[in-house]
């Protein structure tokens, strides 16, 4: 996906963008208002994060131009404040949500892919593979005329392997990617959700392999 | 709050001046009536006494060296006009009674020609009244000095004197209630204006701190001056801590969230075991002072806004949606499924729509918080005779906690110690509860293991 981050402290930003990066997405940092109105008139964004309170201006201002200009790219506003006394303006005022500092990149990445599927969606996001269509944003899997909804686990899991086929991922990874700093789990829980994947793809030719000692990878099974 | 000490009743006091005065004014009415009337009377009675000695001095005659008198009888009959008074008369030729009684007294200082002297003295049993009038006759000789006394009891005075005292009386009387009646209105009516003051200040509603504009009679001006500087200190006392915490809120939160970004993006690029697991609990840290501060933010605005309670309409349909709708992103991050049940219809309710909503998300947060994985959480509204909002888990539940000391401060599980937590979010819902009116109800689920937490409004 593609971010636009609009945010004035740099130290934040730097680490956002490089966060965002990590999970595979292409993120434009804009540090004040103005910055953020010619990223925008430059370029196309599947999602705009923005910051409340900004050197040349109030967010919301931003937000405000953006929903008169009818622009249909959603926007999910990051602040630092309350999060029950900010919430009304900011969803009145045209935000599809809203997230509260300091954010779990992957609370904000559910938040991102409801938004987006709230918003109908993007063609884009759909990753083929063998005979398997991933679309990560309906949050389904598609192996030819059969369509199946994946529970979240699930999805974020296949995305993994769906980013770079044949690539090997470590448990350690995997874990990384699917459990919250909250989760006290140990590694073989990643085994499960393994094997619902696995099993999500018998139908079809593409199929998880182990690779002892290592971990996993996606392969095209003929 | 304060209750105000109270110090006596304006009204009552100012009424009971105006009484006093009024009171005051009735009796100096009395005596002035009644001393003016009586005066009035005795001018009479001694014009009277001294036409009829003017009368007897006019008949009094000279014959051949010797005085006499042919006492007119017209001049005692006037006399009776006033009442059945008695009359005495005397008339004196240079010291020897001529006629009438011998025993009238004289004046001490014996009247000059043409002036009248009078008398009030005791007289055969009676207050009598005497006038005494000198002429001097002209006889052969050596004119003579001829002094007429006329006498009256004064029973007929008396008599009038009564007559005005009990009409001074009831004058005075009926003056001091028509004033007491209108002291009582004057005295309403001069604290009007500060009824309506009163009534417009208490009206109001709790977030209102524009001034007041109303009409102000001179003395109450200072007053109405005072208190709307007094507000619009207060306004701008309340903005100040309003922006002091939200820039507080923004300072911590500001660094938190890019000590937790570099933490994520550290924690992904490091190897070994023991460096992501001590990552990880810095990460943890970290969320857990952040949810602090968010959490004690949330509860002094609860506080605030339950102390100022407002009364619209809140459609609790729509927050449970919104609410469950908010957090399932949060709770698909576990595969956990939120699943709402509530009525066709909204009940009707009243309260502050935020505080609901606050209260709501801080019981699903939960919910989600201590639900394991692939479970699934129940939000429903119902009404049975009451209000009831529930927020049922598959979690762990309470294990041996006492769920009641759970809606405390800072109050949390004994079983819990894994889970980031700041033990507010009861205490948060219980306030919300409360100051609806109505309470938070913790138990365990009825359907096996977890938590169901409810707030219950009466309907």
């Amino acid at each position: 996906m593609r971010f636009l981050l609009i945010e004035d402290n740099q130290n934040l930003a730097s680490a956002v963008v490089e966060r965002l990066q990590l999970d595979g997405h292409a993120v434009d940092h804009a540090g004040t208002l103005q910055a953020a109105y010619d990223c925008i008139a430059a370029a196309d964004y599947d999602l705009i994060l923005l910051d409340i309170m900004l050197p040349d201006g109030d967010g919301r201002t931003f937000l405000q131009r953006h929903r008169m200009a009818e622009k249909r790219t959603p926007v999910i506003v990051t602040t630092a404040r309350s999060a029950v006394s900010d919430r009304v303006g900011l969803l009145d005022l045209g935000a599809d949500d809203y997230i509260t500092k300091p954010f779990d990149f992957s609370e904000l990445e559910a938040r991102c892919r409801a938004v987006l599927r709230r918003r109908g969606g993007i063609a884009a996001n759909q990753i083929t593979f063998a005979d398997v269509v991933l679309d990560a944003t309906a949050g389904e899997l598609r192996i030819g005329d059969q369509r199946e909804t994946l529970r979240n686990r699930e999805l974020r899991l296949l995305e993994v392997f769906f980013s770079s086929p044949g690539q090997v991922f470590s448990k350690s990874h995997l874990m990384d990617r699917l459990f919250s700093f909250a989760d006290d789990v140990g590694e073989n829980a990643i085994e499960v959700y393994v094997g619902r994947i696995r099993k999500r793809l018998e139908p079809s030719k593409a199929g998880i392999e182990t690779v002892r000692g290592l971990g996993y990878r996606l392969v095209d099974l003929q | 709050m304060t209750e105000a000490r109270i110090t006596g009743s304006i009204r009552r006091r100012l009424f009971l001046q105006l009484v006093a005065i009024a009171a005051l004014l009735s009796v100096s009415l009395f005596f002035v009536i009644r001393g003016l009337a009586e005066t009035a009377a005795e001018a009479t009675q001694d014009g009277i006494l001294a036409a009829s000695a003017t009368s007897i001095a006019d008949a009094l005659r000279s014959d051949a060296g010797a005085i006499t008198l042919d006492l007119p009888y017209s001049a005692l009959s006037m006399l009776g006009a006033i009442n059945q008074d008695r009359v005495f008369y005397r008339v004196v030729v240079d010291g020897a009674t001529l006629t009438g009684y011998d025993d009238l007294p004289s004046p001490d200082d014996a009247p000059t020609i043409s002036e009248s002297s009078f008398l009030t003295f005791d007289y055969r049993g009676d207050e009598v009244r005497m006038v005494s009038v000198t002429r001097a006759v002209s006889t052969e000789g050596a004119p003579a000095n001829v002094m007429i006394s006329v006498a009256q009891t004064r029973t007929g005075l008396a008599v009038i004197t009564r007559r005005i005292t009990g009409i001074a009386t009831a004058a005075g009387v009926g003056f001091f209630l028509v004033a007491t009646a209108l002291s009582l209105l004057a005295a309403r009516s001069a604290l009007r204006p500060i009824g309506q003051m009163t009534a417009s200040v208490t009206r109001r509603g709790p977030g209102d701190l524009r001034p007041l504009e109303i009409d102000t009679p001179t003395e109450l001006s200072p007053f109405v001056d005072a208190l709307n500087n007094f507000i619009s200190r207060l306004g701008a006392s309340l903005q100040r801590s309003e922006d002091l915490i939200v820039e507080a809120a923004h300072r911590v939160r500001t660094p938190l969230a890019t000590v937790r970004a570099k933490a994520e993006v550290t924690h992904r690029k490091l190897n070994k075991p023991e460096h992501k697991q001590a990552m990880r609990e810095m990460i943890r840290a970290i969320d857990e002072s952040s949810r602090s501060a968010g959490q004690l933010l949330d509860h002094a605005m609860v506080t605030f806004r339950s102390d100022n309670l407002a009364a619209e309409d809140v459609d609790l349909v729509e927050i449970v949606r919104e609410t469950a709708s908010r957090l399932e992103p949060t709770a698909g991050l576990k595969d956990v499924i939120i699943r709402t049940e509530v009525p066709n219809l909204t009940p009707p309710f009243k309260g502050d729509w935020l505080l609901i909503q606050s209260a709501l998300q801080n019981m699903l947060d939960n919910a989600i918080k201590y639900s394991p994985d692939d479970s699934l959480i129940d939000v429903s509204l119902s009404l049975n005779g009451e209000i009831r909002l529930s927020c049922k888990d598959q979690g762990r539940g309470f294990g041996t906690t006492d769920v009641d000391t759970l809606k405390s401060r800072f109050a949390r599980g004994t079983n819990v110690d894994d889970i980031v937590g700041s033990g507010l979010g009861l205490t948060i819902a219980e306030d919300v509860a409360r100051a609806h009116g109505g309470l938070l109800e913790i138990k365990p689920n009825d359907k096996g293991e977890g938590a169901c937490v409810s707030l219950v409004f009466p309907l």
